[in-house]
C-alpha cells in the first residue's frame, strides 16, 4: 500500500493534519477527496497563524511601534518566501483575497486603463480587440472576461476541448491573432485534471503581441511551477488550496507590467500622496493592496509554502500521479463509470471527475458521504465544460499529498455501494 | 440506516416513475428554476381553472430528491385551490427547514412526509424545494395574469 515515491511517508504527513483524524457520519474514518475545492491545513500552518496573533499582531505598513515593525517584517517575509516558491522576485507578488480576486484585479485594471494615462496603453481593450479563453475554464477565469468584454466592447473567443479532455489547439492560429489583447488559460483543469501546455501557448500569444494570464489555482498547489519557465505575464493562485488559510491568494506579474498597470481597489496603503482633488499611487506591489491586508493569512501561507518546499513539489506531484493512475485504473474498471477527462496520467493532475450510469452525481455524492468519503458534486464552477460533455453534473475526487491508496479503495467501495443502493449494479 | 432514512422507498418510487411529468398545453404560466450550485433545472407550467389548480406539468433534470419531490408535489397540488396548495407549500417549506426535527402530518403532506429525512442534509434541501419554488413562482404569475 506504500506510494510509489521512495521515502515519501504519507503516514507521517497525515499525522500533521489534525482534521484527518476526526470521524464523520457516525464514527467513520474521514476520507477527504475534495482538496480541489479546498485543502486541509497542517499543524505548522495553524501554529504560524496563532503565533502571529499571539505575539506580533499589528496593522502592517503603518505605525512605528515594535509590533507594527514585527508584523510588517512577518508580512514581507511571507511575500519573499511565497515569491521564491514560484521563482519570482519579491516585488512581483501581490496579495489578493484568492484566485478569483486576482483575476478580477487584472480584468478591472484593464477596464481602468481606458481612462488612464498613456503609460497604461498596453492594457487597453475595446471594440475590435479580442480576449481569448478556453472552454475548460473555471467560472473565475471566464466570467470576469465576459464582463470585461461587456464593459469595453471587446469580443470573447475561446479554445474548445477534445473528446478526451485536452485543449483543441487545431484552431490556434485563427484564435490568437493581432486582435488578441489577452489569453487567459488554466494551467490545470479543476474538472478534467488536464495540464495544459501553457509555456507553448504563452509563446504563441506573445508572438502576436497578447498578454497571457494563467489560472494556477489547481497547479501551484500540486506541481513545481516556475514563472520564468512558464513565460506568462500574470499568474493567479489561492492559498487555501495549498495548505494555507482561506482569505489569501496571489497575483504574480512581471515587474515592468505591474509598474504601469492601473490600480483596481483604491484607498489606504496603496497611495503615494493624497490631496483633496487627486492622488498618486505607491509603487507595486503596494499599489494593488489597498487597505489593511490579510496578514496572519499571508504568514500562514508562507508556512504552507515552507511545508511544501520541505516535502519537495516534485515528490508531491509524483505521489499524486501515483494516486491518480491507481484511481483511473480502479474507476475505469467499474461498469457504468465514465471518467470526464484524460484516462491516463500524461499531462494530468489529480482531479478525477466521473459519472455513474443511472445515478445522478448528487446521489453518488450522498452515498459516498454516508461512507465517510468527501467528494465534490455538481458542475464544479465549470458549467460550460459540463455542457460540452453532455453532463448536467459530475462527481469529482481530487487528491492531495495526504491521500493514500486506501482512500482510493474507499472511493471505489462507495461507488459500488451507490450502484447497489440505486439498483444499477 | 442513514441512507434508508434519506432515500425512503416512496422517494425512489417517484424518482423511477415520476407522476405528471412532461410539459402540457394549455397553461397559464411557466417558470424555469435552476439550482446554481449543481445545475439542476426544472421548467414547470401551471394551469388554473378559477382558483383551482387543474394541471402542473414539468420537465427537468436533477437528482433523485429534486425529481421525486416535484412528482410528489404534482400529486398534492393538482385538484386543490391555490390557497390550499399554497398552505401545503408552506408546510413543506417548514418541514424542509426543520433540520430533522419536524413532525410532519401525513394527513396533510401525504407522500411528501417521506422527505422529512432530507431536512437533516442542508445541501439537499434546495433539491427538494426546486419544483415547489417553481410552482410557487408560476402560480403567482398565473394568478397575477388573471388566469382562468
Amino acid at each position: 500500500m506504500a506510494p510509489s515515491t521512495a521515502g515519501y511517508d504519507v503516514d507521517a504527513i497525515r499525522a500533521d493534519f489534525p482534521i484527518l483524524h476526526r470521524t464523520v457520519r457516525d464514527g467513520q474514518r474521514l476520507v477527504y477527496l475534495d482538496s480541489g475545492a479546498t485543502s486541509q491545513k497542517p499543524r505548522q500552518v495553524l501554529d504560524a497563524e496563532r503565533e502571529f496573533y499571539e505575539r506580533h499582531n499589528a496593522a502592517v505598513h503603518r505605525g512605528a511601534h515594535q509590533l507594527a515593525e514585527e508584523a510588517t517584517d512577518a508580512y514581507e517575509s511571507a511575500r519573499a518566501r511565497i515569491a521564491a516558491f514560484i521563482g519570482a522576485a519579491d516585488d512581483e507578488v501581490v496579495f489578493t483575497k484568492n484566485t478569483t480576486e486576482a483575476i478580477n484585479l487584472v480584468a478591472y485594471a484593464m477596464s481602468n486603463a481606458t481612462t488612464a494615462g498613456p503609460e497604461a496603453a498596453r492594457f487597453r481593450v475595446g471594440a475590435g480587440d479580442e480576449i481569448v479563453v478556453t472552454e475548460m475554464e473555471h467560472h473565475a477565469n471566464l466570467v470576469p472576461w465576459q464582463q470585461l468584454c461587456q464593459r469595453t466592447g471587446a469580443t470573447l473567443r475561446w479554445f474548445g476541448v477534445t473528446e478526451d479532455g485536452r485543449l483543441d489547439l487545431s484552431h490556434a492560429d485563427e484564435l490568437l491573432t493581432g486582435r488578441t489583447t489577452l489569453l487567459a488559460v488554466t494551467q490545470q483543469s479543476n474538472v478534467l485534471g488536464t495540464i495544459n501546455p501553457v509555456a507553448e501557448l504563452a509563446a504563441r500569444a506573445h508572438a502576436v503581441g497578447a498578454l497571457v494570464l494563467v489560472d494556477a489555482a489547481q497547479s501551484v498547489p500540486h506541481l513545481p511551477v516556475d514563472v520564468t519557465a512558464l513565460g506568462a505575464d500574470f499568474l493567479a493562485f489561492s492559498g487555501h488550496k495549498m495548505l494555507g488559510p482561506s482569505g489569501v491568494g496571489v497575483l504574480w506579474s512581471r515587474r515592468e507590467l505591474l509598474a504601469t498597470m492601473p490600480p483596481f481597489l483604491t484607498g489606504g496603503s496603496m497611495i503615494e500622496t493624497v490631496r483633496m482633488d487627486a492622488s498618486t499611487f505607491a509603487a507595486p506591489p503596494q499599489r494593488f493592496e489597498a487597505g489593511v491586508p490579510m496578514t496572519a493569512q499571508a504568514v500562514g501561507l508562507a508556512a504552507a509554502v515552507d511545508y511544501l518546499t520541505g516535502l519537495g513539489m516534485e515528490r508531491v506531484f509524483a505521489h499524486e500521479r501515483a494516486l491518480t493512475g491507481y484511481a483511473l485504473e480502479r474507476l475505469g474498471a467499474i461498469p457504468g463509470v465514465r471518467i470526464i477527462g484524460p484516462r491516463d496520467t500524461v499531462d494530468r493532475g489529480g482531479a478525477v471527475s466521473f459519472l455513474v450510469d443511472g445515478i445522478h452525481a448528487h446521489d453518488v455524492g450522498q452515498v459516498l458521504d454516508d461512507s465517510g468519503v468527501a467528494v465534490r458534486v455538481g458542475h464544479h464552477c465549470a458549467w460550460p465544460l459540463h455542457r460540452r460533455y453532455g453532463a448536467e453534473a459530475s462527481a469529482r475526487a481530487s487528491f492531495y499529498l495526504y491521500n493514500d491508496l486506501t482512500d482510493v479503495d474507499a472511493l471505489v467501495a462507495g461507488i459500488e455501494r451507490a450502484r447497489t443502493f440505486f439498483g444499477v449494479a | 440506516m442513514r441512507l434508508d432514512s434519506l432515500y425512503q422507498e416512496i422517494i425512489l418510487d417517484h424518482y423511477r416513475n415520476p407522476h405528471g411529468r412532461g410539459l402540457r398545453e394549455p397553461y397559464d404560466a411557466e417558470a424555469h428554476h435552476v439550482n446554481p450550485t449543481c445545475g439542476d433545472e426544472v421548467t414547470l407550467r401551471v394551469r388554473l381553472d378559477g382558483d383551482v389548480v387543474v394541471d402542473v406539468s414539468y420537465e427537468g433534470m436533477g437528482c433523485s430528491i429534486s425529481q421525486a419531490s416535484t412528482s410528489v408535489m404534482h400529486d398534492l397540488v393538482v385538484g386543490r385551490t391555490v390557497a390550499q396548495a399554497s398552505t401545503l407549500q408552506e408546510e413543506f417549506l417548514h418541514l424542509m427547514h426543520s433540520r430533522g426535527e419536524g413532525e410532519p402530518d401525513e394527513d396533510v403532506l401525504e407522500d411528501a412526509v417521506a422527505f422529512a429525512g432530507v431536512s437533516k442534509y442542508p445541501a439537499r434541501v434546495k433539491c427538494a424545494l426546486l419544483g415547489w419554488m417553481a410552482w410557487k413562482d408560476a402560480t403567482a404569475q398565473a394568478v397575477a395574469g388573471g388566469a382562468g
